[in-house]
């Protein structure tokens, strides 16, 4: 079975990769806001048409996050250019 | 949108008006998503959908009536067998992963495509291969390795193409302007990279003419790789890639978020983590040492867990709207194919315990599996997802008929019932008549007995591949409405809240 000289360091290799990323991802807080981060996916489409004014705070699961997200949310918004929705988007 | 544009009158009104295209330009994330290559992979999938599954329900044919093959070599059993699998796993499922990675990393990484015209030539380039196999393999030009048999120079095409999706799927995470990676790149970054590994090492061969090659490795450690990769191709290519699929369509067309995100990220470390070395259940009682194919057995028996983890979580995402499975055809695509995952991920570890596998191995059990888990899982997800992806690539929110996808449902999960039924008892049958002695030691049954009993079985399979075939043919004709006289939307990139900018 020489043919496992082969397979188990490349194996080996591929698990030490995998720690490096999964330690990269979690070094790089991929996983700090996992709560939020499912549904924000939903928000984009939903945004296409108004997507320059509300980017991103139209969506329940926004407004379910809204007390520990609201800290990080007083953060410059891209255009504030008032919208007849524009009072609805600061928290 | 007309009060702000009486507001500003600075010459920024027009980025106001409704007009979505004049938005792009003056905006941060201003520009619109590159399509195309979306556009052209979903449609070849549909054609190579058309195409392969024809060729399975032929094939489907000739080993209920072996005379089909007209005795001409090229459409003999041995040849036409490895141009279905190629067909339906890497041009169909292929241009499907293909389309809808190619989506999803710039949806949730809102920046279009790094590199486009490279994701053009990953399209064109994998045409090419596509009808290479399509020539080579019934000119009976094989390596002969299981899903692997395109010969070396196709190899090479292949790796260079994949090496160019890398490119152009990771530059994409890397220009995202979002800071988190959604877990469907997750599960679509680990399929690339680990396809690229599993065919650059297991396609490693000795060119000896142009369309003939010698395998790098011989015997017992050429089983053992080849295993090593067609396990591991099952459990990337075909769960991983899909499950990324899964991700992100099931939310978007159930309009709710994932039932628990946090669970998707466990799911996706926990299954790469186990995946590597489940191949050894394919060589049981073979060569190959005991102490491996143990390995390969408890392995399989441990992706139990991560399967069913993603299973039920992508099931609950509808915890609370069950109603919307009755009336949305697309969600029960989605979520009946998350059940034939779950039912062919419990089967799989079973068939992997050695005693059940004494039983199972050699009979069309195995072909029963894993057509649960490629009509069931791959085919049907790849459908919904595909209904979800087309319309919204030409500017709708609708196929052109949605009581067709209704039909089509109906009609392909009756010929996977039909399908999968036939083969589990077919198998059994074979398993135990192979088996049966008689107290002298001499066999209960000859081979052919064995064959001469399966017949009413295969006609049963025949019908029902014929059903998903005709389902494919009814999305076919559904597709060709809905994209006919009407021109590619391209959609702009929304702006991203600073908080959450890479």
């Amino acid at each position: 079975m020489d043919i496992l000289y082969l397979l188990i360091p490349l194996s080996a290799l591929m698990v030490l990769l995998l720690i490096g990323v999964f330690g990269w991802a979690l070094h790089r807080g991929q996983f700090d806001d996992l709560e939020h981060e499912g549904a924000r996916i939903l928000q984009n489409d939903a945004s296409l048409t108004s997507a320059v004014a509300t980017p991103f705070d139209a969506g329940q699961a926004a407004a379910a996050a809204a007390p520990e997200q609201s800290p990080q949310r007083k953060g410059p918004m891209p255009q504030p250019t008032p919208t007849p929705t524009g009072s609805s988007i600061h928290p | 949108m007309s009060t702000s544009t009486a507001l500003d009158g600075l010459g920024r009104a027009p980025a106001e008006a409704p007009g979505v295209a004049s938005v792009a330009g003056t905006q941060a994330g201003s520009a619109v998503y590159t399509d195309t290559a979306v556009r052209l992979f979903a449609l070849a999938a549909i054609v190579w959908g058309v195409v392969g599954m024809l060729v399975g329900v032929i094939i489907a044919a000739q080993l209920a009536w072996p005379e089909l093959n007209l005795g001409i070599p090229w459409l003999s059993y041995g040849r036409l067998r490895p141009l279905h699998t190629n067909a339906v796993i890497f041009a169909f499922g292929g241009c499907t992963l293909f389309a809808t990675s190619y989506h999803v990393v710039q949806r949730t990484g809102q920046t279009p495509l790094f590199m486009p015209k490279l994701a053009l030539f990953t399209f064109i380039g994998w045409q090419i291969v596509i009808l290479a196999a399509a020539i080579s393999l019934p000119m009976g030009f094989t390596q002969g390795k299981e899903y692997a048999e395109l010969e070396w120079p196709i190899d090479l095409l292949i790796a260079v193409v994949w090496v160019s999706y890398a490119v152009v799927f990771f530059g994409t995470i890397g220009i995202r302007k979002v800071r988190h990676i959604y877990v469907a790149n997750w599960f679509f970054g680990s399929f690339i990279l680990a396809v690229a590994m599993l065919h650059i090492v297991n396609s490693a061969a000795v060119p000896f003419s142009m369309m003939k090659s010698y395998s790098a490795y011989a015997g017992v450690q050429d089983a053992m790789i080849q295993w090593w990769y067609g396990h591991n191709a099952v459990g990337f290519f075909l769960t991983a890639g899909f499950l990324g699929i899964m991700y992100y369509y099931i939310p978007k067309q159930a309009e709710r978020p994932v039932y628990s995100y946090r669970l998707s990220i466990v799911h996706f470390w926990a299954l790469i983590f186990t995946y590597m070395w489940a191949g050894p259940h394919h060589l049981h009682y073979t060569a190959l040492p005991d102490w491996a194919q143990s390995i390969g057995m408890v392995f399989s028996l441990v992706l139990l867990a991560p399967s069913w983890g993603g299973m039920i979580n992508g099931i609950m995402t509808l915890s609370g709207a069950w109603h919307k499975l009755r009336d949305d055809p697309i969600l029960k695509f989605l979520i009946v194919a998350l059940s034939f995952y779950g039912m062919s991920t419990f089967e799989g570890p079973m068939m992997s315990i050695k005693t059940v596998n004494a039983l199972s191995h050699y009979t069309d059990w195995t072909v029963g599996h894993v057509h649960s888990g490629a009509l069931g899982w791959v085919g049907l997800i790849s459908m919904g997802a595909l209904y979800h992806l087309i319309p919204r690539m030409y500017g709708k929110t609708q196929m052109h008929s949605v009581k067709a996808i209704e039909m089509h449902f109906w009609i392909a999960t009756v010929g996977i019932v039909l399908y999968i039924a036939a083969m589990w008892i077919a198998g059994v049958m074979q398993g135990l008549m192979w088996r049966a002695v008689n107290p002298d030691g001499t066999l209960v049954y000859s081979f052919v007995e064995g064959v001469k009993a399966t017949y009413p079985y295969y006609v049963v399979r025949l019908a029902g591949g014929a059903l998903y075939l005709g389902g494919m043919c009814v999305m076919a004709w559904n597709v060709w409405m809905t994209v006919r006289g009407s021109k590619p939307v391209d959609a702009p990139v929304p702006a991203v809240r600073p908080a959450l900018q890479a």
